[in-house]
């Protein structure tokens, strides 16, 4: 498909090479079109495929019922022996879900976690962004690698290494009982204090890298007319530059509510486990009870109560895409 | 943004960094540890990796999750590079916006989600056409194209925005079939985008864990997998060893690709100017 070029001895040759000329134009024209379909398609077909349908097919699963056959579901749809067809939905698993007070306090323990620490992590992240953004050149680069680095590097490995730190013989309960400040060491492991440490660490750079973007590109003269002004730095940094960065906590806020709200690792590895996130319900549910439907209704409810923030998300990206033309 | 920072800013980014970087430095020296307990220090010792290379689960889960990364990460950037450049250059096309939601929702989309949503997929496809025959490696080399591309694609995209189209348009007036302005023009100045595009797909399918849970079958054990049950299990110091392999191996390939493609970068610039 390269050799667009291949063709043109033939059209020096050939005195009345305008015809071919033609034609040959029109064979690549369809060639570029038929590439255009091909790279727009191919990409296109494998996301409905392996994205959007198992969504439908997640939807279609909640509203069937369990059964011991394999796959383990009733079917959506069957032949009545008249030869009608019969469509069976059951919507029994969302009021089971309903019902038990282990699926509402998750969801709610969820978005309550998920929504603390996404604002711990904006009052960890926008100074470091905003030290960033006014560093030197060099000294730039290089700290943006850095807080980077990390987003790299195991995220399974990273909680891990936690465990080591807040452990009952922990490096923090030792460190006290050193100074004689505990006689009892801390129970930090297994609490919602070690999730909220957890999410804000591993999620941290998802936060620092779109606020430090926006005050990157921040125009500086308003700054400085406030400035000039008489404006005390204070001031200005409330009047001016962080209204002006909204767009970065927003998409940094989703980066990290989105996610979080249905956390598995996290809270598997360093939550109690008698409050756990609706994440680790789902898991459960389909690892230890085998029920599919219920975790596929699980999954469907977490999916609705997140479609607001994931479309948010996709506005404030698009915008991004379309402000950087 | 004027330069110049406060005390404040300064000691808040150290804070930061420590926050970041202590327990990744804490758990490397404890994998030299030559006591079985976090507590002690009981001397320096290597130990650990004899151990961690004597273990065949670990090794053959390692080996696994290498060969799964490495064929996702491909084709992650093959299909990732083609959304990038539809999304960048193709202007409005019939569904684009579909197609734009389905290449973000990846980005955020919780892991249960997506682990239970494809395996659910897969259970039907083999219910209904006998395609895919159980579950294993290549069930998890589809889900990890699946989430990685997008991020290929937003890491292609991007840089497409930012170049300047006028050479391509350039190209295109002075004759050049589209084809060619692709593979001699668009191709080579996205090549670094495609290789942190890929570099990332790797490592993210090398660290998943709950998508690979969910669509994995018997006899697929990646190497999340393994390292996730001896965690719960407790603290193994093998792991910290394990860790610090792949911590410095990441660090290293990381840091030289940055170093690598500033250097290109500023060359290219300086090429520009000449």
């Amino acid at each position: 498909m390269t050799d667009a070029a291949e063709p043109v001895p033939a059209a020096a040759v050939a005195p009345d090479a305008a015809p071919l000329r033609r034609t040959l134009a029109a064979v690549f024209d369809a060639a570029a079109d038929a590439w255009r379909l091909i790279v727009v398609g191919v990409p296109y077909l494998w996301l409905l495929l392996f994205f959007l349908a198992p969504f439908l097919i997640i939807v279609k699963i909640s509203v069937a019922l369990s059964e011991i056959a394999q796959p383990p579901y009733t079917a959506l749809w069957q032949w009545t022996e008249d030869g009608a067809l019969q469509l069976r939905l059951y919507f029994s698993n969302f009021a089971f879900l309903l019902e038990d007070p282990l699926y509402i306090v998750g969801y709610l323990n969820a978005l309550k976690i998920a929504g603390i620490s996404t604002v711990l992590c904006l009052v960890a992240a926008y100074p470091i962004a905003y030290a960033i953004a006014r560093s030197g050149h060099t000294a730039r680069n290089v700290l943006l690698l850095l807080v980077i680095l990390p987003f790299w590097t195991s995220f399974l490995l990273r909680i891990y290494a936690w465990m080591g730190i807040l452990n009952k013989q922990g490096l923090i309960n030792n460190v006290l009982t050193f100074f004689g400040i505990i006689d009892q060491p801390i129970e930090m492991m297994y609490t919602d204090f070690a999730v909220y440490l957890g999410i804000v660490y591993s999620y941290l750079p998802f936060m620092v890298l779109p606020i430090y973007v926006n005050l990157e590109k921040m125009d500086v003269s308003l700054v400085e007319a406030a400035m000039d002004l008489g404006s005390r730095r204070w001031r200005v940094f409330l009047d001016v530059t962080l209204p002006l960065s909204v767009p970065g906590i927003v998409a940094g806020a989703l980066l990290v509510f989105i996610p979080a709200t249905g956390e598995y690792v996290i809270p598997a590895l360093l939550g109690s486990p008698s409050s756990p996130m609706i994440g680790r319900v789902l898991f459960d549910e389909f690892y230890a009870n085998r029920d599919w439907p219920v975790a596929a209704a699980v999954a469907t409810v977490l999916l609705v109560l997140l479609v607001a923030p994931i479309l948010m998300f996709q506005h404030y990206q698009m915008r991004q895409a379309e402000a950087d033309r | 943004m004027r330069h110049g920072r406060s005390a404040f800013l300064t000691v808040w980014l150290g804070a930061g960094l420590v926050f970041l970087y202590g327990p990744i430095l804490l758990m490397m020296a404890y994998s030299f540890n030559a006591s079985r307990l976090a507590t002690v220090w009981g001397g320096f010792s290597t130990k650990w990796y004899g151990e961690l290379f004597k273990n065949k689960l670990v090794i053959d889960a390692a080996l696994l999750s290498l060969e799964i990364a490495a064929v996702s990460a491909t084709l992650a950037t093959i299909l990732g590079t083609m959304a990038g450049l539809a999304l960048a250059r193709f202007g409005r096309f019939r569904g684009r916006m579909l197609f734009a939601g389905m290449i973000t929702a990846p980005l955020v989309m919780p892991e249960v989600i997506t682990g239970l949503s494809l395996l659910l997929l897969f259970v039907a496809l083999e219910q209904a056409i006998g395609w895919p025959a159980g579950r294993g490696m290549m069930t998890i080399t589809i889900a990890h194209v699946t989430f990685s591309m997008a991020y290929v694609a937003v890491v292609v995209q991007s840089r497409l925005t930012l170049l300047d189209e006028t050479l391509e348009e350039a190209a295109m007036d002075l004759g050049s079939r589209p084809l060619r302005v692709l593979f001699d023009i668009t191709l080579p100045l996205i090549a670094p985008a495609m290789v942190s595009g890929w570099l990332l797909a790797f490592t993210l399918s090398l660290d998943d864990l709950v998508i690979a849970t969910f669509t994995s079958g018997p006899g697929a054990t990646t190497l999340p997998m393994v390292i996730f049950s001896k965690v719960r299990l407790g603290l193994t110091p093998d792991i910290n060893a394990l860790a610090t392999i792949i911590i410095v191996a990441v660090t290293l390939v990381v840091v030289t690709a940055t170093i690598v493609s500033n250097r290109l970068q500023v060359r290219r610039l300086a090429g520009a100017r000449s």
